[in-house]
Protein backbone atom coordinates (compact mmCIF):
# COMPACT_ATOMS: atom_id res chain seq x y z
CA UNK A 1 0.00 0.00 0.00
CA UNK A 2 1.22 3.32 -0.99
CA UNK A 3 -0.43 5.70 1.67
CA UNK A 4 1.99 6.31 5.50
CA UNK A 5 1.85 3.49 7.49
CA UNK A 6 0.36 4.53 12.00
CA UNK A 7 1.40 2.74 14.55
CA UNK A 8 -0.09 3.03 18.35
CA UNK A 9 1.90 2.56 21.04
CA UNK A 10 0.73 2.80 24.20
CA UNK A 11 2.05 1.48 28.07
CA UNK A 12 -1.13 -0.32 28.20
CA UNK A 13 -2.79 -2.76 25.32
CA UNK A 14 -6.20 -2.21 26.11
CA UNK A 15 -5.48 1.62 25.41
CA UNK A 16 -3.20 1.02 21.71
CA UNK A 17 -6.12 -1.47 20.95
CA UNK A 18 -8.96 0.62 21.41
CA UNK A 19 -7.01 3.34 19.48
CA UNK A 20 -6.62 0.99 16.71
CA UNK A 21 -9.84 0.13 16.94
CA UNK A 22 -11.12 3.69 16.69
CA UNK A 23 -8.42 5.00 13.62
CA UNK A 24 -10.06 1.53 11.46
CA UNK A 25 -13.79 3.11 12.30
CA UNK A 26 -12.48 6.18 10.56
CA UNK A 27 -10.12 4.82 8.17
CA UNK A 28 -11.20 1.28 7.33
CA UNK A 29 -8.26 -1.09 5.52
CA UNK A 30 -7.04 2.58 3.67
CA UNK A 31 -4.10 2.95 5.85
CA UNK A 32 -1.84 0.40 7.30
CA UNK A 33 -1.72 0.09 10.98
CA UNK A 34 -0.48 -1.84 13.41
CA UNK A 35 -0.67 -1.14 17.79
CA UNK A 36 1.36 -2.93 20.55
CA UNK A 37 1.11 -2.31 24.55
CA UNK A 38 2.42 -4.05 27.21
CA UNK A 39 6.00 -5.00 28.39
CA UNK A 40 5.54 -8.13 27.57
CA UNK A 41 5.57 -9.99 30.23
CA UNK A 42 2.09 -8.94 30.88
CA UNK A 43 2.44 -5.88 32.94
CA UNK A 44 2.09 -2.04 31.96
CA UNK A 45 4.93 -0.75 30.03
CA UNK A 46 6.31 -0.84 26.62
CA UNK A 47 8.69 -2.96 24.23
CA UNK A 48 11.30 -2.46 21.55
CA UNK A 49 10.91 -6.02 20.26
CA UNK A 50 7.79 -5.32 20.10
CA UNK A 51 7.39 -1.54 18.52
CA UNK A 52 10.02 -2.88 15.68
CA UNK A 53 7.62 -5.68 15.20
CA UNK A 54 4.77 -3.16 14.83
CA UNK A 55 6.83 -0.86 12.49
CA UNK A 56 7.00 -4.16 10.11
CA UNK A 57 3.53 -4.98 9.96
CA UNK A 58 2.31 -1.38 9.31
CA UNK A 59 5.72 -1.01 6.56
CA UNK A 60 4.64 1.63 3.87
CA UNK A 61 7.23 3.05 1.42
CA UNK A 62 5.69 6.37 2.13
CA UNK A 63 6.68 5.78 5.59
CA UNK A 64 5.10 4.83 9.20
CA UNK A 65 4.08 7.63 11.45
CA UNK A 66 4.35 6.48 15.57
CA UNK A 67 2.01 8.00 18.21
CA UNK A 68 2.78 7.26 21.98
CA UNK A 69 1.17 7.54 25.20
CA UNK A 70 3.94 8.47 27.93
CA UNK A 71 7.79 8.91 27.64
CA UNK A 72 8.73 5.63 27.61
CA UNK A 73 6.87 5.02 24.88
CA UNK A 74 8.80 7.77 23.20
CA UNK A 75 12.15 6.18 24.43
CA UNK A 76 11.46 3.04 23.06
CA UNK A 77 9.98 4.18 19.73
CA UNK A 78 13.47 6.31 19.35
CA UNK A 79 15.03 3.25 20.35
CA UNK A 80 13.41 1.46 17.76
CA UNK A 81 13.37 3.37 15.17
CA UNK A 82 17.46 3.41 15.65
CA UNK A 83 17.49 -0.59 15.87
CA UNK A 84 15.51 -0.63 12.80
CA UNK A 85 18.45 1.58 11.14
CA UNK A 86 18.51 3.19 7.90
CA UNK A 87 17.31 3.19 4.80
CA UNK A 88 14.44 2.87 6.25
CA UNK A 89 14.64 4.40 9.72
CA UNK A 90 14.52 8.00 7.84
CA UNK A 91 10.92 7.36 7.00
CA UNK A 92 9.99 6.56 10.61
CA UNK A 93 8.76 9.74 12.79
CA UNK A 94 7.93 9.04 16.36
CA UNK A 95 4.90 12.15 16.70
CA UNK A 96 4.28 14.84 19.27
CA UNK A 97 0.94 14.38 19.86
CA UNK A 98 -1.91 13.39 22.22
CA UNK A 99 -2.30 9.32 20.82
CA UNK A 100 -5.87 9.05 20.20
CA UNK A 101 -6.67 11.84 18.89
CA UNK A 102 -3.14 12.21 17.09
CA UNK A 103 -3.47 8.42 15.62
CA UNK A 104 -7.10 9.03 14.22
CA UNK A 105 -6.45 12.73 12.41
CA UNK A 106 -2.84 11.22 11.30
CA UNK A 107 -4.43 8.14 9.74
CA UNK A 108 -7.43 10.36 8.52
CA UNK A 109 -4.75 12.76 6.92
CA UNK A 110 -2.76 9.04 5.83
CA UNK A 111 -5.79 7.74 3.87
CA UNK A 112 -6.35 10.57 1.59
CA UNK A 113 -2.68 9.92 -0.08
CA UNK A 114 -1.07 12.49 1.98
CA UNK A 115 2.96 12.28 2.65
CA UNK A 116 4.74 11.13 5.70
CA UNK A 117 5.57 15.10 6.40
CA UNK A 118 1.85 15.85 6.06
CA UNK A 119 0.62 13.11 8.45
CA UNK A 120 2.98 13.97 11.10
CA UNK A 121 2.27 17.93 10.59
CA UNK A 122 -1.21 17.16 11.28
CA UNK A 123 -0.89 15.45 15.03
CA UNK A 124 1.57 17.95 15.76
CA UNK A 125 -1.24 20.74 15.31
CA UNK A 126 -2.40 18.76 18.11
CA UNK A 127 -0.16 19.53 20.22
CA UNK A 128 0.66 23.17 22.25
CA UNK A 129 4.33 23.89 21.85
CA UNK B 1 45.03 -2.40 34.26
CA UNK B 2 43.86 -5.78 35.22
CA UNK B 3 42.42 -8.25 32.95
CA UNK B 4 38.60 -7.90 33.41
CA UNK B 5 36.82 -10.62 34.71
CA UNK B 6 32.88 -10.00 32.73
CA UNK B 7 31.13 -13.14 33.65
CA UNK B 8 31.88 -12.06 37.50
CA UNK B 9 31.41 -8.51 37.08
CA UNK B 10 27.67 -9.80 35.51
CA UNK B 11 26.95 -12.24 38.14
CA UNK B 12 27.89 -9.20 41.05
CA UNK B 13 25.67 -6.69 38.98
CA UNK B 14 22.88 -9.54 38.50
CA UNK B 15 23.08 -10.18 42.02
CA UNK B 16 23.00 -6.38 43.06
CA UNK B 17 20.31 -5.28 41.36
CA UNK B 18 18.29 -8.80 42.95
CA UNK B 19 19.39 -8.18 46.39
CA UNK B 20 17.68 -4.56 45.88
CA UNK B 21 14.76 -5.21 43.10
CA UNK B 22 12.24 -4.64 46.05
CA UNK B 23 13.71 -1.64 47.34
CA UNK B 24 14.65 0.36 43.73
CA UNK B 25 10.78 -0.09 42.76
CA UNK B 26 9.85 1.33 46.83
CA UNK B 27 11.56 4.15 45.24
CA UNK B 28 9.71 3.96 42.03
CA UNK B 29 6.56 3.70 44.20
CA UNK B 30 6.62 6.77 45.43
CA UNK B 31 7.15 9.24 42.51
CA UNK B 32 7.04 6.89 39.45
CA UNK B 33 4.99 4.07 37.72
CA UNK B 34 6.92 1.54 40.34
CA UNK B 35 8.03 -1.06 38.21
CA UNK B 36 11.60 -0.02 38.17
CA UNK B 37 12.96 -2.86 40.08
CA UNK B 38 11.14 -5.73 38.73
CA UNK B 39 12.36 -4.39 35.41
CA UNK B 40 15.93 -3.87 36.04
CA UNK B 41 15.82 -7.60 37.69
CA UNK B 42 14.36 -8.87 34.78
CA UNK B 43 17.23 -7.12 32.14
CA UNK B 44 20.25 -8.38 34.65
CA UNK B 45 18.63 -11.81 35.18
CA UNK B 46 18.51 -12.30 31.45
CA UNK B 47 22.54 -10.66 31.01
CA UNK B 48 22.99 -13.28 33.53
CA UNK B 49 21.88 -15.90 31.76
CA UNK B 50 24.07 -15.25 28.65
CA UNK B 51 26.82 -14.04 30.36
CA UNK B 52 29.03 -16.93 29.24
CA UNK B 53 28.60 -15.63 25.68
CA UNK B 54 29.02 -11.86 26.74
CA UNK B 55 32.23 -12.55 28.49
CA UNK B 56 33.69 -14.78 25.25
CA UNK B 57 33.75 -11.73 23.32
CA UNK B 58 36.07 -9.02 23.43
CA UNK B 59 34.95 -5.95 25.65
CA UNK B 60 33.42 -3.44 23.31
CA UNK B 61 31.51 -5.62 21.69
CA UNK B 62 30.55 -7.37 24.95
CA UNK B 63 29.21 -3.93 25.73
CA UNK B 64 27.01 -3.47 22.92
CA UNK B 65 25.95 -6.87 23.25
CA UNK B 66 24.83 -6.55 27.23
CA UNK B 67 23.45 -2.63 26.11
CA UNK B 68 21.08 -4.45 23.21
CA UNK B 69 20.07 -7.12 25.83
CA UNK B 70 19.07 -4.51 28.10
CA UNK B 71 17.07 -2.45 25.78
CA UNK B 72 14.75 -5.55 24.50
CA UNK B 73 14.31 -7.00 28.14
CA UNK B 74 13.61 -4.62 30.75
CA UNK B 75 10.44 -3.21 29.23
CA UNK B 76 10.03 0.47 30.57
CA UNK B 77 12.11 3.96 29.74
CA UNK B 78 14.85 2.34 31.80
CA UNK B 79 15.79 0.04 29.12
CA UNK B 80 16.55 2.49 26.15
CA UNK B 81 18.53 4.76 28.74
CA UNK B 82 20.30 2.16 30.30
CA UNK B 83 20.91 0.11 27.16
CA UNK B 84 22.36 3.42 25.71
CA UNK B 85 25.13 4.05 28.22
CA UNK B 86 26.30 0.45 28.04
CA UNK B 87 25.80 0.40 23.97
CA UNK B 88 27.28 3.78 23.80
CA UNK B 89 30.65 2.59 26.24
CA UNK B 90 31.14 -0.58 23.87
CA UNK B 91 31.58 1.89 20.97
CA UNK B 92 33.99 4.13 22.79
CA UNK B 93 36.34 1.76 24.90
CA UNK B 94 39.18 -0.47 24.04
CA UNK B 95 39.52 -3.85 24.10
CA UNK B 96 41.74 -3.60 27.52
CA UNK B 97 41.05 0.15 28.85
CA UNK B 98 43.32 2.07 30.66
CA UNK B 99 41.92 4.89 33.44
CA UNK B 100 42.10 7.46 30.52
CA UNK B 101 40.33 5.58 27.83
CA UNK B 102 37.25 4.16 30.22
CA UNK B 103 36.98 8.09 31.54
CA UNK B 104 36.83 9.18 27.75
CA UNK B 105 34.38 6.04 27.07
CA UNK B 106 32.54 6.68 29.82
CA UNK B 107 32.14 10.59 29.20
CA UNK B 108 30.35 10.14 25.65
CA UNK B 109 27.85 7.20 27.22
CA UNK B 110 26.62 10.05 29.67
CA UNK B 111 26.10 12.19 26.69
CA UNK B 112 24.43 9.21 24.84
CA UNK B 113 22.33 8.50 27.26
CA UNK B 114 21.44 12.21 28.00
CA UNK B 115 20.74 12.48 24.64
CA UNK B 116 18.46 9.81 24.15
CA UNK B 117 16.28 11.00 27.89
CA UNK B 118 16.31 14.53 26.34
CA UNK B 119 17.38 15.32 29.88
CA UNK B 120 20.47 17.05 31.41
CA UNK B 121 22.19 17.25 34.83
CA UNK B 122 19.97 18.47 37.95
CA UNK B 123 16.60 16.83 36.49
CA UNK B 124 16.70 13.95 39.12
CA UNK B 125 17.64 11.64 36.75
CA UNK B 126 20.71 8.69 36.63
CA UNK B 127 23.02 11.76 35.09
CA UNK B 128 22.94 13.19 38.77
CA UNK B 129 24.80 10.33 39.08
CA UNK B 130 27.20 9.22 36.35
CA UNK B 131 28.46 12.87 35.75
CA UNK B 132 29.73 13.09 39.46
CA UNK B 133 31.07 9.69 38.92
CA UNK B 134 32.74 10.84 35.75
CA UNK B 135 34.14 13.24 37.24
CA UNK B 136 36.02 11.29 39.61
CA UNK B 137 36.83 9.34 37.26
CA UNK B 138 38.69 12.20 35.63
CA UNK B 139 40.07 13.61 39.41
CA UNK B 140 41.92 9.71 39.57
CA UNK B 141 39.66 9.16 42.22
CA UNK B 142 40.27 5.37 43.31
CA UNK B 143 37.38 2.66 43.27
CA UNK B 144 36.04 3.14 46.89
CA UNK B 145 35.53 6.78 46.93
CA UNK B 146 33.92 6.49 43.37
CA UNK B 147 31.61 3.87 45.26
CA UNK B 148 30.93 6.68 47.92
CA UNK B 149 30.68 9.60 45.39
CA UNK B 150 27.60 7.82 43.75
CA UNK B 151 26.00 6.84 47.04
CA UNK B 152 26.28 10.70 47.72
CA UNK B 153 25.39 11.90 44.72
CA UNK B 154 22.01 9.29 44.31
CA UNK B 155 21.03 10.82 47.78
CA UNK B 156 21.42 13.82 46.64
CA UNK B 157 18.49 13.52 44.22
CA UNK B 158 16.32 13.62 47.26
CA UNK B 159 15.81 17.57 47.62
CA UNK B 160 15.63 17.48 43.60
CA UNK B 161 12.41 18.39 41.64
CA UNK B 162 11.69 15.65 38.65
CA UNK B 163 11.80 17.77 35.77
CA UNK B 164 12.29 14.35 33.60
CA UNK B 165 10.16 11.03 33.60
CA UNK B 166 7.18 10.25 35.10
CA UNK B 167 7.94 11.43 38.39
CA UNK B 168 8.07 15.29 36.61
CA UNK B 169 3.93 14.80 36.76
CA UNK B 170 4.22 15.18 40.41
CA UNK B 171 6.19 18.57 40.26
CA UNK B 172 6.91 19.82 43.76
CA UNK B 173 5.61 16.60 45.14
CA UNK B 174 8.71 14.88 43.74
CA UNK B 175 10.82 16.72 46.20
CA UNK B 176 12.12 14.54 49.10
CA UNK B 177 12.33 11.04 47.18
CA UNK B 178 15.35 9.50 45.71
CA UNK B 179 15.60 8.69 41.97
CA UNK B 180 15.33 5.34 41.47
CA UNK B 181 17.21 5.18 38.22
CA UNK B 182 20.21 7.31 40.34
CA UNK B 183 19.77 5.00 42.84
CA UNK B 184 20.19 2.04 40.68
CA UNK B 185 23.00 4.00 38.94
CA UNK B 186 24.44 3.67 42.27
CA UNK B 187 24.17 0.39 42.63
CA UNK B 188 26.37 -0.26 40.14
CA UNK B 189 29.04 1.66 40.09
CA UNK B 190 29.23 0.42 42.99
CA UNK B 191 29.37 -3.36 42.02
CA UNK B 192 31.87 -2.55 39.03
CA UNK B 193 34.03 -0.69 41.40
CA UNK B 194 34.44 -3.50 44.27
CA UNK B 195 34.38 -6.01 41.60
CA UNK B 196 37.30 -4.23 39.35
CA UNK B 197 38.96 -2.72 42.19
CA UNK B 198 41.02 0.01 42.41
CA UNK B 199 43.17 -1.41 39.18
CA UNK B 200 40.35 0.05 37.28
Amino acid sequence: MSNVGIVIVSHSPLVAEGTADMVRQMVGDEVPLAWCGGNGHGGLGTNVEAIMSAIDRAWSEAGVAILVDLGGAETNSEMAVEMIGEPRAQKIIVCNAPIVEGAVMAATEASGGASLKEVVATAHELSPS
Amino acid sequence: MAALNLSRLIAAAADTIAAHAEALTALDQAIGDGDHGLNMKRGFEAVRSEAEAFAAKPLPEALKAIGTKLVMTVGGASGPLFGTLFMALGKEISAAPDRANLTLAFGKAIEAVAARGKSQVGQKTMLDVLQPVHDALLRGKTGAEIADIADAAAEATVPMKALRGRASFLGDRSIGHMDAGARSTALLVRTVAETVGESA
